[in-house]
């Protein structure tokens, strides 16, 4: 791709938060803007957990090989908005009081699976760099980010179990996520079963997932 | 080992030069388009705050009361900007503008059920029944955030007199209007429409108890439930009923909206109380739209003077 193309997806990509950040210094951001922000990051790390479950399936349906090279950058931020998103929780929601976030992490269900979609985020966000893929391995390296599974079905009932009635958003993202992770399904149910596979595996490079 | 040569390759096999460019053309150009899409569209939101200007008729000779709270009062673009209304929208910021053209004239209210006698009564001529008042009232929600509104309206109790309730009815219950080409929320079934709620009667009777037309010295604005709706000071704000066209008088506990949409989370009785949780969330604080820290909620809001109408009750099994 063309040179600059990385520096472009990645400023889209900080849009959201530019956005935000107008919004905030200008205020525009309505009666409630802590309720907006918290809102917001939560939207978009769901978002981008999807874009970066996209790239596969997109990658492979449309032959656009070179989309696997902004899997990482979107997979990183989608972290990013989930530390915004957890940040905005802590700070402005529980003013830093530790005792009172672990109650909440306790009692309220939606909490504690939204806190742990985000603890799931941290160990692939550590591991996304190119050393760690070498020094754990392509396998291994692929086993572990499968976490991102986990913690994106965990992020869509964060989402589910906190509204009040109408589930209409949380079930879209659902249903986007279903698609992304049947396809999966269905490319692994059809591909040839062990010894075939234990024969084919040497042949496959290390980031063909 | 076979090696193959190049002429094994046909020319038709090869991608043409000029395909393969204009591929890598169009994928730039798609990007560039769209990232500028986007970016329009956002400073275009970014220029154009929405904002609703006092547009309603004055409501002269307002009486003050004692029951007004000398807290600050929230703005009234908040107020008029920031409403759960969900029969237009589930989305707080939206009513604003959907309510925009609905109408609240004529209407009547209809007063059904264990009354003397079965009767429709004009918006008009309910609104006439008493003097005005402007009463300043803390008004929480329950999903955790307060603001503070001068209401503008007289006791509820002053209407339900003029009902003629008859001995035997317990409860009274409110019913919004059902109209879902006016109000585009009520096309989804996010709740049972029409809106139900309800009080005890002596709920009903209490002096605090206020049967709203106006705020802010004006005409209630559409999305903050004109033409006629009740505020409930010390209940969770969704007990207030907006838009109402029915009364009806029953010996029996009505079934409210969010009632019957989640058992478990919304009581009938619904009085805000800092140590009854909602299931999925505390209610022991509460965001007052402008402040920046939470400020502690207050047992039933702060309207100590209802705690007799539940003396006996365990507020925690009838929450």
């Amino acid at each position: 791709m063309v040179r600059w193309f990385k520096p472009v997806i990645f400023l889209a990509c900080m849009g959201p938060v530019f956005r935000l950040g107008w919004k905030a210094y200008a205020g525009l951001l309505g009666a409630n803007p802590i309720e907006v922000i918290t809102h917001s990051t939560g939207d978009w790390t769901l978002i981008f957990l999807l874009i970066t479950l996209a790239v596969t399936p997109v990658r492979r349906v449309t032959g656009q090989i070179w989309l696997i090279r902004y899997r990482r950058m979107f997979g990183l931020f989608a972290f990013f908005y989930a530390c915004l998103h957890f940040t905005t929780y802590i700070w402005l929601d529980k003013f830093f009081n530790v005792h009172e976030m672990l109650a909440d992490i306790a009692k309220r269900k939606f909490i504690t699976v939204g806190f742990a979609a985000f603890l799931l985020l941290v160990p692939l966000a550590l591991t996304s760099t190119s050393g760690w893929i070498r020094r754990l391995g392509g396998k291994r390296w692929q086993a572990l980010h499968r976490l991102i599974y986990a913690s994106a079905i965990l992020g869509v009932f964060h989402y589910l179990w906190l509204v009040k009635a109408d589930v209409r958003r949380p079930v879209e993202y659902g249903a986007v996520l279903g698609v992304l992770l049947g396809y999966r399904m269905v490319v692994w149910a059809r591909s040839p079963k062990p010894q075939a596979a234990l024969a084919s595996a040497k042949r496959n490079t290390v980031l063909q997932t | 080992m076979l090696i193959k040569k190049a002429s094994d390759i046909s020319a038709s096999e090869i991608t043409p030069k000029g395909l393969y460019l204009n591929r890598r053309a169009f994928i730039t150009a798609a990007a560039v388009a769209g990232v500028a899409a986007a970016a329009i569209a956002g400073f275009r939101e970014l220029r154009s705050p929405s904002e609703v200007a006092h547009a309603n008729a004055k409501i002269e000779r307002l009486q003050k009361s004692s029951f007004s709270t000398t807290e600050t009062i929230t703005p009234y673009k908040d107020v008029t900007n920031y409403n759960n209304y969900y029969e237009f929208s589930t989305d707080k910021y939206e009513p604003a503008g959907l309510a925009k053209n609905f109408k609240t004239r004529p209407w009547t209210v209809n007063v059904e059920g264990l009354v003397k006698k079965k009767k429709t009564l004009d918006v008009d001529s309910i609104i006439k029944l008493s003097s005005p008042e402007e009463r300043i009232y803390r008004h929480r929600c329950v999903e955790g955030w307060s603001i503070v509104v001068p209401w503008v309206g007289f006791p509820l109790s002053e209407l339900i007199k003029q009902c003629e309730p008859l001995g035997n009815a317990r409860f009274v219950e409110f019913t919004t209007i059902y109209a879902p080409n006016q109000m585009p929320g009520q096309k989804i079934p996010v709740l049972d429409w029409p809106y139900v709620e309800g009080l005890r009667m002596d709920e009903a009777m209490h002096p605090l108890a206020l049967l709203c037309f106006g705020m802010y010295g004006e005409a209630l604005p559409n999305q903050d439930g004109a033409p006629l709706r009740v505020v409930l000071p010390w209940k969770y704000g969704f007990k207030s009923a907006k838009a109402i066209v029915k009364l009806r008088f029953t010996d029996r506990q009505p079934v409210n909206s969010w009632g019957k949409s989640a058992p478990s989370e919304y009581g009938f009785y619904s009085n805000v109380n800092p140590n009854v949780d909602h299931p999925r969330w505390s209610q022991a604080s509460e965001r007052r739209l402008g402040e920046f820290r939470k400020r502690p909620t207050l047992m039933f809001n702060g309207y100590d003077q209802v705690a007799s109408l539940y003396s006996g009750m365990d507020l925690k099994k009838d929450f």
